[in-house]
Order: C-alpha cells, then structure tokens, then sequence
C-alpha cells in the first residue's frame, strides 16, 4: 500500500469575484522513503494541494480522496487530523520567522509539540528538544534552546522548523518552499540535512518549489502543475531530459543554463490564466506554441507517453515526441501544423521575439474546427 | 575600521562612466544614549572599489546582508556615502546636494526588486510612467502622455492601459511598468536591484530579455544586482562578488565562472543547484558551515575566514587586497591570501557538511551571532 494516494483533489474557494478553482483534479502516489518534487508557478494550486490533504485550508470546497496509510484525510475530523498533524506527516514552510512564536523560547516551543501529541513528563520533552536542535546542526543547542526566534538567523529557524517537523519521526514530511527565502549556501546545508534525515529514518517527502534546481537535485519522481492541473508526471531523469508537456519544455528552456551567454532568453509568452475563469480545454493553450484546434476545447487527460509505465503528460501532442532538443520541437510543431493548428514560425527552429505580454487568445474563435484525432 | 590603501585596479582604455573608489557605508546602530558611547555601526558597505564602463553589465552577486543593495543605494545616491567617492561621467558626485544632483538624477535610474511595494497603487500607470518627466518639469500635457505610451509599448504593455492601475497588472507587467519608468529619461545608467527575483522562472525570462533589448537600443550600462548566479552570469559582462561588505572577487564573467579564484566564490558557485538531474548527482557541493557573520562586528582579517576551508595564521590578522594575480587578466582582482588555482577544488574534509548528526558543528564564535537584519 503506498503511503500516500491522492485522487481526483479539487479545491475551491468562493470569492466576492467568483470561485476560484485552484486545483482541478490533482493525483499522485507516493510510497514511503521517496521524494515527490511538485514544481509550479504561482498560483498553479501546488501549495493549496498539499494543505488541503493536511485539512490546512479552511473554507474550501474539497472534493477527491487523499488516503493516507489507507484512511482518508479528506473525511476526518479536525480532532483525527490534528492527531495526524505533526505526528505522521511534518511540515516545513517557506517562512521560517512566522512559523515560529515570536514571544516564547525556541526550546519551549519544541517541548510544547511534543507534550500536545505525546505524554511526555517535561524535562525529557526538553532533553529531547536539546537533542533534536542538535541533530539539525544548530551549534551549542542547549544553549539555542533558550533564546528566542528572532536570535537565530534564517537558516537557523529552518532548520529549527525541520526539527520540530521531524520531532515525532513522520512517515511523510511536507516542505512547501522550505528553502526559497534562504541564501544559496544555506539552502544547501538545508537540502543536505532533509536527505540525510530521508535517508535515515525512510521518511517520504514532498517538496513543493518552483525552482527546477533544487527538484534536480533531491526529487525521485516530478509532478508539473499549471493552473490548478497536473500538466506531467514522471520520474526526475525524464523531466529534464525527456520533457513531453510543452508547459514543462517551456520552463526548461526559460532557465538561464538553457541559452548560450549572450543569446536570449526563450520564454513563456503571455502570463498564467485567471483560476476564476480558466481557459477551456487545455489552461496552458493560450501560451502554448504548439496549440492545436482541439485544445481549445477539449481538456487533455494525464495518458501515459514514452511507453513508460510513469510517464504520464496531459497534452494532446503525440506521446513519441519526448525532449527539449531543436529537432523535437520541430516535430511538434510539425504535429501541430498537420493538426491544423500550431505557428508556422514555431516550426523553425527559433522562437518568434515576444516582448509583449499580450495573451494570443484572439486567434482561437475557430471553436468548430475540425477536431482531428490524436495520431 | 581602517581604509586599506591599495584596492581593485584597473586597466581599460576610456574612463569609466561610473567609478566608485573605497565606498563606505555605515549605519549607526539605534539612538538610544545608553549605546551611543559605544559606537556600535553596521559595517554595510567597506571600502569597496570599483568600475562600471559605459554599455556594460556589471553583474553583483552576494548573500542575504552583505550590503550589495546598500551598495547600490549608494551608487543611486539614495543612501549619502560615509566616506569615498563616486566619479559619474568624471565629476565627482559624491558630495552634491540634493540640488546638485538633479541633472544627474535623470541619468542615473533604478529598478526595484519588488514590483508590488514600487509602485503607488492608487496611482494610474500613466502618471506612475510619466513620473520621471513631471518631476524634471519636461514633455508637458499631451506630448507627455504620447511618450509615455511610446515607452509603454517599448516595454510591452498596452498603451491602451494608460489610464489603470498598478494592481490590473501582474508581476511580471509591473515590472515592465518600472522598467519604463527608469527608462523614461534615457539615462546612462540604471540600477537594477534584483528586478526579476519575486518574479516567476517563465516571467523572469521576459524581463531578462526585455532589459537586455533595450541595452542594446539604448546602449546604457547596467549595475545588475542579484542572489541567482546563473542570471547573473547570463546578463552580465562583469560580475563582482560581495561579502560581509566587501568585494572579494571581480572578474569577467566567463572568467570567474570557469576559473573562480576566492574560496568564497567557488563555494557560492557550488551550492547553486543545477537544473540537470546528472550533473547534480555526480558534482560535489562545498557546504560552507554555520551562518554569515554580524556586519556589526566583522571577523578580524579577512572577513570570510572563520567559514573559509583554506584559511590560515595570516587570515585572520590580516585583510587581503583586491588584486589581480599574477598571469590573470588584469581586470580579474581577488582578495585572498590564498587563492585557488585553476582547477582546484576545496578541502572537503575541512567543511564538514552541515547537518551531520553531531552534537555540534565546529564554529567559531562569530557563527553564533544572529545575522543582521
């Protein structure tokens, strides 16, 4: 039994401009000692999928199932998921300094979580807490365990966060941009730290950034999400070397290590769709440049591509055309020609210049095109 | 704190458009009496020393608090220097008043990192854009709104959306509305304080492109201020590498990346994870320990030594010099006592990774101390 299974999430929030739908349908298995990367862009729905499966989003609409060792988080009290909560599932947040209280000694606040969730007699809650501090590598932690947050630098609190995260030896620990506001040579030590402690105690984690870098580094399996939807699953090697979605080719190629140093940039044109009204069939078709008739109005399920049993793309391009070469971009667009559809300029091999942040909706009125079949 | 004497050097045919010769920027720290006698100042910016040519790219790459953004401030003449010079276009302006600066102001613009706090939200876009000129009082009435479009459409937003407000836009149009507004005097200069940081991976990319197109159209030079070093390295024709106030290493870009010279440098380079799933299992990361030290009381000597995995006696007595070495391109300064050789690697052993499961890592005492706000 995996650890983990969530089906079909869909997490709505009603607004005074209208609901907006920010996940659409999300699914992911994950079992138990493994790292599932979740990469997306602001507003993608990667944070407030992995806070609603913790029951952290309040006022939602929540539909699907997410099963944790079997049992449903979705249907549980708040009472059952408190005793969840920081017992077997951990969470790390990006901001360290508003995670942590400001008026109590970071020691006592360690020994509070684990007197809330264990009965533990208050002076081995504190031992523990010392020892904890100095599993994550704060120096001298009996000492740190008596100052308060605002002593300990960025890096410090992270890694006071993880410690109180990983108190109770979670079976699945959540990292939502645990490292985005710390420096470079920080958020080494802390990717470093969350192996180290995978790969002692078997914890399963899912690490949620948008930075390709550090999925890179520490994910076995990369979940791309774009408007609320898994645009590609699949394992680390192929999401770098043999990308199918476009949305995930596009955010490949935008990096500053995919161009020569005095090349543009390639880019995403236009901006990501409002989640109050998402463009019909696929979110992505409005900034995608090999759009095809049918996108727009069908939605692309997740399919397998590659003939790989993890592989799954949601993207009605032909499964073969894996990578981010020159020559398979011209086999998409090719693909997308012969579908009616797709630039005649994306066919060669550079990209049209596209200074302006002008969404290219205006071409997509010919709704009742011919939907040609997927070959 | 003691103005050492020799610092970066420079040849280059044609003066410089902008020189900054032993900048000092110190803040006190709080007004309370009881600490006045003490003295105590944040030693933000020390004694920094360098050039920017006219067109070029001068990338400045450093961690959280060590003064690259004051530095900037200062550059922008937004923060008045404590001690040094700033040479703009061979006048000295680093004295001027507010009133002296004027004509200056107009040629030296800044870009900021955050496109929500740069911009007054109960201001149009239009009057947010045509700022620059109501302010130099030029290109009155309907001339200013016609150039004020002609900027936006350079940048590309929709001159239409003249009349809007900051929040219709999103980040990355935001960022294309400061840009335009930095760039409405054509100056020669503009300083960009991590412009595409807040901004996301598909996003940053337009911005890149965008300011590197109007480079090319209007060939002004840029001070490129960020913490991502692989953009750095793509818009930057030099990049200079900041810590703890100091300037460690300058050097052409292909340069310091391919032959970094500074530990510090090297061990900055290593920790940026690298988006190549390969590439990341088979490269070893230098993982510097505990924390950058308080600017309040900089460690003795030079500045990185308490983290450094090769320093020595002589590292924490004395300050080295930005200098280059010998048989380096004479535009590649390094101060180190030390410095790597080509291809070599650090110490792994000295830099025990972080996180061990140890009672303690190994520190010295300035580790300890809460980093600056």
């Amino acid at each position: 039994m995996p650890l983990l299974e969530v089906e079909d999430l869909r997490v709505s929030f009603p607004t005074p401009d209208g609901v907006v739908h920010a996940v659409r349908g999300v699914g992911f298995v994950l079992d138990r000692g493994r790292t599932l990367g979740v990469v997306g862009e602001s507003g993608s729905g990667k944070s407030v999928a992995t806070q609603t499966i913790v029951g952290l989003t309040q006022g939602a609409r929540v539909s699907g199932h997410a099963r944790f060792e079997g049992v449903d988080l979705l249907t549980m009290t708040p009472e059952q998921l408190r005793a969840i909560r920081g017992v077997k599932i951990g969470m790390v947040f990006q901001d360290p300094l508003s995670s942590l209280h400001p008026y109590y000694r970071v020691g006592w606040q360690i020994v509070e979580m684990l007197r809330a969730h264990t009965d533990m007699k208050k002076d081995a809650a504190h031992r523990r807490a010392v020892e904890l501090l100095g599993m994550v590598g704060i120096p001298q932690p009996k000492r740190r365990a008596e100052e308060y947050p605002h002593q300990f630098s960025g890096g410090m609190r992270q890694r006071v966060m993880i410690a109180m995260a990983l108190a109770l030896n979670p079976a699945l620990l959540i990292a939502d941009e645990p490292t985005t506001a710390l420096d470079v040579t920080v958020q080494a030590q802390i990717i470093e730290l969350m192996k180290k402690v995978q790969a002692e105690f078997g914890t399963a984690i899912i690490m949620i950034t948008h930075d390709l870098g550090v999925i890179a580094d520490m994910a076995d399996d990369v979940m791309i999400m774009y408007a609320g939807r898994v645009m590609e699953q699949v394992d680390r090697r192929n999401a770098y070397y043999r990308p199918h979605h476009p949305y995930t080719v596009g955010l490949l190629e935008s990096l500053p290590e995919a161009s020569r140093e005095d090349e543009r940039l390639l880019s995403i044109p236009g901006q990501p769709p409002s989640l109050i009204d998402p463009p019909s069939g696929c979110a992505f078709h409005p900034r995608c440049r090999f759009v095809m008739p049918r996108c727009r109005v069908d939605e692309p399920p997740l399919q397998r591509v590659g003939g790989d049993s993890v592989h799954h793309s949601a993207c009605w391009l032909p499964g073969d055309l894996l990578g981010v070469s020159a020559e398979t971009d011209a086999d998409r667009a090719r693909a997308a020609l012969e579908a009616g559809g797709g630039t005649p300029e994306s066919a060669e091999m550079s990209r049209p210049a596209e200074p302006t942040g002008t969404v290219r909706t205006g071409q997509t009125l010919d709704m009742g095109a011919a939907e040609e079949d997927n070959p | 704190m003691t103005v050492a004497a020799g610092t970066g050097r420079t040849t280059e045919t044609g003066e410089p458009l902008l020189r900054a010769e032993n900048v000092v920027k110190h803040f006190p720290l709080g007004s309370s009496s009881l600490f006045r006698r003490s003295r105590a100042v944040v030693h933000a910016v020390d004694d920094v020393t360098f050039d920017i040519r006219r067109g070029e790219t001068l990338g400045l790459v450093g961690e959280t608090g060590c003064g690259k953004s004051t530095l900037a401030r200062c550059v922008a003449r937004l923060f008045d220097l404590t001690s040094g010079r700033l040479v703009f276009d061979g006048h000295d302006i680093s004295t001027l008043s507010r009133h002296q600066l004027r004509p200056y102001r107009r040629r030296i613009q800044m870009i900021f990192q955050d496109p929500y706090g740069s911009l007054n939200p109960r201001r149009r876009v239009g009057s947010i854009i045509g700022d620059p000129f109501a302010i130099h009082g030029i290109e009155e009435g309907g001339e200013r709104k016609s150039k004020v479009q002609n900027l936006m459409e350079l940048v590309g937003l929709n001159p239409e959306h003249y009349n809007r407000f900051p929040s219709e836009f999103s980040g990355g149009q935001r960022q294309r509305i400061g840009v335009a507004r930095a760039l409405a005097l054509q100056p020669d200069l503009i300083v960009a304080d991590e412009p595409v940081s807040a901004l996301d991976v598909s996003i940053q990319a337009q911005v890149i492109n965008l300011l590197a197109a109007v480079q090319s159209e209007f060939g002004l030079a840029y001070l490129f201020i960020a913490h991502d070093l692989s953009i750095v390295r793509h818009v930057s024709d030099r990049v200079a590498v900041m810590y703890l106030g100091k300037i460690v290493e300058i050097a052409g870009r292909h340069d310091l990346y391919t032959r970094p010279r500074h530990p510090y440098t090297k061990a900055l380079q290593s920790a940026v994870p690298v988006p190549d799933p390969d590439l990341a299992d088979k490269r070893r990361r230098i993982v510097l320990t505990g924390d950058v030290p308080s600017p309040i009381v900089p460690p003795r000597g030079c500045r990185f030594h308490p983290r450094c995995p090769k320093a020595q006696q002589r590292c924490s007595v004395e300050e080295p010099r930005l200098e280059p070495l010998a048989g380096d391109p004479p535009d590649h300064g390094v101060a180190c006592h030390f410095p790597l050789a080509d291809g070599e690697e650090l110490p792994a052993g000295a830099v025990p990774p972080a996180g061990a499961f140890a009672p303690s890592a190994p520190s010295a005492p300035s580790d300890t101390l809460p980093a600056a706000p």
